[in-house]
């Protein structure tokens, strides 16, 4: 039995680019359940904190701190980037490629992938290159793949920018099935339907600064922030 | 220029006939420069990998003593392992001066730094593609590096390649440690230079033929394998 990774800890923890504060600091508990949204407008450093948390970017002052070693944190955490990694490979073995890379036999590992695909709706797809894949395709396929492992937390960086109805319906369909399944999610979009669709608790990210942490009902119906306020009314943050 | 078309001729007839002698020194190269390919090969491809994922201090002086080592001339490459090897010297003792098993181990030094220069170029874009991802994964150095040579396979075919095709054509290293003896280290290059200087124009012809053909095919694989790769991009 792999230990519990959450709660995921993070204490004035602050992420500087050559002199330039891209996001922090900033204190906040990640609790064992929930699926999360983080908005902002753009360069906010909602991408920043994703990162920081995911441990792809060191904390340039504070702490990120999970309930176990970072070591053991790892595996149990999965990313779908903003604009997702496809490697020269077939699909198939692009989401058996998580699998394989950590031991287990290409065959069981394959077969694995096969469902995962199937899942998402790649069946058809497997065996084909994975950069013939359409956007939407794109986007699945990463997701199969950071799911694969069964992590116990996914954070996402708006898996669904430029995508239409369909596609984002079949991604949402596929993160609250994972959200059931008991996986902690962290998500940014810029999409407020989405937002308020799939929300649980959001995080408001305005010039690196947390401005608000609400449950989802309480951010929508009556944000406390007056960015977020301004933000939820569509006026244009600067 | 009756003497060109004679020795063109004769030279075709050589071939044609599949003379003994061309045959015996057409092999013999291949043996040396394929053998010292594919070695050059398993040091300079993980190397090129290695110097693409591992950031350390020395990194950029490495990678600048590998494009020093890769202008080194043959000639004095060929000089170095003579001293090596001859008998006087730290490995004189294994006798191997004056064998193939000499011309092999020059020409991986002259190889080796060619392939792991191509190969870290090739290797260095890919990871900057991977990075991400990868570290994500949660990969260790060694995995990642494994991933980089097996997903960027077809450029490294071409860097081997490239090797291959610079090996089969050199003449300074292989002379100085080979010794260009008849029936054991002669070989392509050296022999052309041999049979003309003795006037002997239609074995020199039919070798450079062979060489010819050689380093020709050896492009055409090099274009081939580069297409198949740019269309694999997107
Ligand atoms: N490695 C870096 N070096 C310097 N500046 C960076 C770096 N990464 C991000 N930035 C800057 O940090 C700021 C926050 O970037 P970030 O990607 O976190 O924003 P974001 O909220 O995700 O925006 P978007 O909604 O457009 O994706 C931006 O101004 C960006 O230019
Ligand atoms: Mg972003």
């Amino acid at each position: 039995m792999v230990e519990q990774i959450l709660p995921l800890r993070l204490a004035g923890a602050k992420l500087t680019r050559r002199g330039r504060t891209l996001v922090g600091p900033i204190d906040l508990t990640l609790g064992p359940q929930g699926f999360t949204i983080v908005m902002g407008p753009n360069g906010a450093g909602k991408t920043s904190l994703l990162r920081m948390m995911h441990g792809l970017e060191r904390p340039s002052s504070g702490r990120v701190e999970w309930a176990v070693p970072e070591v053991q944190a790892r595996p149990s955490q999965a990313y779908v980037f903003q604009h997702p990694t496809l490697m020269r490979r077939t699909a198939l073995d692009n989401v058996a490629y998580p699998l394989t890379v950590h031991g287990m036999p290409r065959k069981e590992a394959r077969a694995r992938a096969a469902e995962a695909l199937k899942s998402v709706g790649l069946g058809d797809s497997a065996l084909k290159m994975a950069y013939y894949l359409s956007g939407g395709e794109r986007q699945k396929l990463a997701l199969a793949r950071a799911l694969i492992r069964k992590p116990e937390i996914l954070f996402l960086d708006e898996p669904c920018a430029s995508l239409d109805g369909r596609a984002i319906r079949d991604i949402e369909h596929i993160l609250l099935t994972a959200h059931a399944a008991g996986t902690r999610i962290m998500m940014i979009t810029h999409d407020h339907g989405q937002a308020r669709r799939l929300a649980e608790d959001v995080l408001f990210i305005h010039h690196g600064q947390l401005h608000a942490a609400d449950q989802a009902d309480a951010f929508f119906s009556d944000p406390q922030s007056p960015e977020a306020h301004a933000f939820l009314k569509g006026d244009i943050l600067i | 220029m009756t003497e060109i078309w004679d020795g063109l001729r004769q030279a075709a007839l050589l071939i044609v006939t599949l003379d003994p002698d061309l045959l015996q020194i057409s092999a013999r190269s291949l043996h040396v420069t394929l053998t010292a390919t594919v070695i050059a090969s398993a040091i300079g491809l993980p190397l090129g990998g290695w110097l693409a994922v591992y950031r350390f201090r020395a990194r950029r002086s490495v990678i600048a003593l590998l494009n020093a080592l890769m202008g080194l001339p043959p000639v004095v490459v060929g000089l170095i392992v003579y001293l090596m090897l001859s008998r006087s010297g730290p490995f004189g003792v294994f006798g191997l001066l004056f064998t193939p098993t000499a011309m092999i181990i020059a020409q991986v030094v002259i190889l080796t730094p060619l392939i792991a220069s191509i190969a870290h170029q090739a290797l260095r874009e890919l990871w900057a593609e991977y990075h991400d991802l990868l570290i994500s994964l949660n990969t260790s150095r060694r995995q990642r590096i494994r991933t980089l040579l097996w997903d960027a396979r077809r450029a490294l075919l071409t860097a081997s390649l490239a090797g291959f095709g610079r090996g089969i054509g050199e003449v300074g290293a292989i002379m100085i440690v080979g010794g260009n003896i008849d029936q054991a280290t002669r070989v392509l290059t050296t022999a052309i230079a041999l049979e003309t200087g003795k006037g002997n124009f239609a074995l020199a012809l039919g070798l450079g033929f062979v060489l010819i053909a050689i380093a020709v095919g050896v492009n055409l694989s090099i274009h081939y394998a580069s297409k198949t790769e740019v269309s694999s991009r997107w």
